[in-house]
């Protein structure tokens, strides 16, 4: 546990990109903290965040996240406006920036967003003098959800240093894998992306030049202390990438038969939402190897750790 | 009555007889139907608590739950203060309903500490009774709290600070009154 006095130097969370091994550190020190919070068997609600107005603007579908934050904020006492995207006068033609403006005009501390265009987050960071979380930006970062996955496998293996971890399926089109390949590599895992040749760029060498890249799961499986399966993201046009859905189950699914070239003590991974039976079968979705759901569970206290480190004064600040 | 201010109040001999005498006047104080716990507040509050738990069991061979209390997220000075200060798991591994629980600290002085802590304390059960029991009671209140038990009472002018050293945290004990 941190025990030092430590300021946690970013006023925004737009990506893990930014962060240093101490920060990451210092956020999932304190999601440990908060998880206390959530087990509690009376009132699981802190003051930490009281007097505070947290808005929660999504331009784009969920349901995971957008419950995860909201959940997070309210135990730490939060104030929450949810601005609906569907319902917003961006549908008359307003441009995000306006709508930067007038929600800058009700005072909000913090800003939590989802939005498809990468960079938006950056854009609103300099309009606004709230803090900005970034939500998800379209197939460029979901920093806290790496987050809650390395909470997930610190809490389960104890460090992150030396863990092989495959993840696997639709990388092209993830957030998710580059949060991840930021966080994990950072932190001192080893990382090997599986998929596909037409689904796992390969320029992506260059930015992670640490990382494994393979297209062929079955060799790489026996090998991994943690599979993180993506969900193959048809509406983000993954089909016109793969021969067939019949094939890339045959060639990427992780089911039983691979399960059995795993190591006995190897755990699951997946974002969420599941296609079942397509990247992952329900045996193994639902299986004791699986942290799915811990995953899910431990996104509030992530979630509860990053909103409480960004919304305080800070001294000198770093993006 | 106050003790007289000097370079060092309490030597480590001083600070385990005032345990001692702590235990014992915690014994004196309760009912024998009580069930008392003790909750240590996080840092220094939490190794004397374990210390007193010890000095209690040799004294009625019953064992006292001990369980820790973090009180950042409770603190009154939480939403103006520069970056975000660490927050560490409170442990309270027992039931609170019908229970005495001595809340255990090591200085009392302005009682906004001992606030935020009865506040996360009743976030957690309603116990029966609460009692406050802390090694040194310095002057300097801003809030209407009181010690029912202290090792040490002692006047302090302003500017100055009493340091609580336990040898789990600082390597050695001690009680002292220094400059700020």
């Amino acid at each position: 546990m941190t025990t030092e006095r430590y300021v946690f130097p970013h006023k925004h969370l737009l990506g893990i990109q930014p962060l240093s091994p101490r920060d990451i550190t210092a956020i999932l020190d304190q999601a440990r903290a908060f998880e206390e919070v959530c087990e509690r068997p009376s009132i699981k609600i802190v003051p930490a965040l009281r007097k505070k107005l947290v808005v929660n603007l999504f331009f784009e579908n969920s349901t995971r996240t957008r419950n995860s934050f909201e959940i997070a904020e309210k135990r730490l006492s939060a104030e929450i406006i949810n601005f609906d995207a569907d319902t917003s006068s961006l549908n008359k033609g307003e441009t995000l920036i306006d709508t930067a403006m007038n929600l800058e005009a009700m005072h909000p501390d913090l800003i939590v967003m989802r939005h498809s265009a990468p960079g938006a987050h950056a854009l609103l960071a300099r309009h606004m003098k709230a803090s900005i979380v970034n939500a998800g930006d379209g197939a460029h970062e979901h920093p806290t959800q790496a987050l809650l996955d390395a909470y997930t496998l610190r809490k389960h293996f104890g460090s992150l240093e030396g863990l092989r971890v495959a993840i696997v399926g639709d990388i092209r089109n993830s957030r998710v894998v580059r949060s991840n390949l930021w966080l994990l590599t950072r932190m001192g895992a080893k990382v090997t992306l599986v998929g596909p040749p037409t689904l796992v760029p390969q320029e992506m060498k260059a930015t992670w030049p640490g990382i494994e890249i393979s297209h062929d799961f079955d060799a790489v499986i026996p090998s991994q202390d943690a599979i993180m399966m993506l969900r193959a993201q048809f509406e983000r046009g993954t089909g016109a990438y793969i021969p067939g859905q019949g094939e890339y189950s045959r060639f990427f699914q992780l089911n039983p038969a691979r399960m059995k070239q795993a190591k006995r003590d190897v755990v699951v991974l997946h974002p969420g939402p599941i296609n079942r039976g397509l990247e992952i079968t329900s045996d193994v979705a639902d299986g004791p190897n699986n942290l799915i759901l811990d995953q899910v569970t431990n996104g509030v206290p992530v979630r509860m750790a990053v909103l409480y480190l960004l919304s305080h004064p800070h001294g000198e600040q770093v993006p | 009555m106050p003790e007289a201010l000097g370079p060092c109040p309490m030597d480590p001999g001083q600070m385990e007889a005032a345990l001692r005498r702590l235990a014992a006047d915690l014994v004196a104080r309760l009912r024998p139907e009580e069930e008392v716990v003790l909750l240590g507040i996080r840092s220094r509050g939490l190794p004397l608590a374990e210390r007193l738990a010890t000095f209690l069991r040799a004294a009625t061979g019953a064992a006292v739950p001990v369980g820790s209390l973090d009180i950042t997220l409770y603190r009154d000075d939480l939403t103006e203060m520069v970056g975000s200060p660490i927050v560490r798991p409170t442990e309270i591994p027992f039931t609170l309903k019908e229970r005495t629980v001595v809340l255990v600290d090591d200085v009392l002085y302005t009682g906004r500490t001992v606030r935020a802590a009865l506040d996360a304390l009743l976030d957690h059960g309603r116990p029966r009774r609460v009692m406050l029991l802390v090694m040194a009671d310095r002057s300097g209140r801003e809030l209407p709290i009181q010690a029912d038990l202290a090792g040490l009472r002692v006047e302090v002018p302003p500017g100055h600070r009493v340091a609580v050293r336990l040898k789990e945290i600082d390597g050695e004990d001690g009680v002292t009154v220094e400059t700020c």
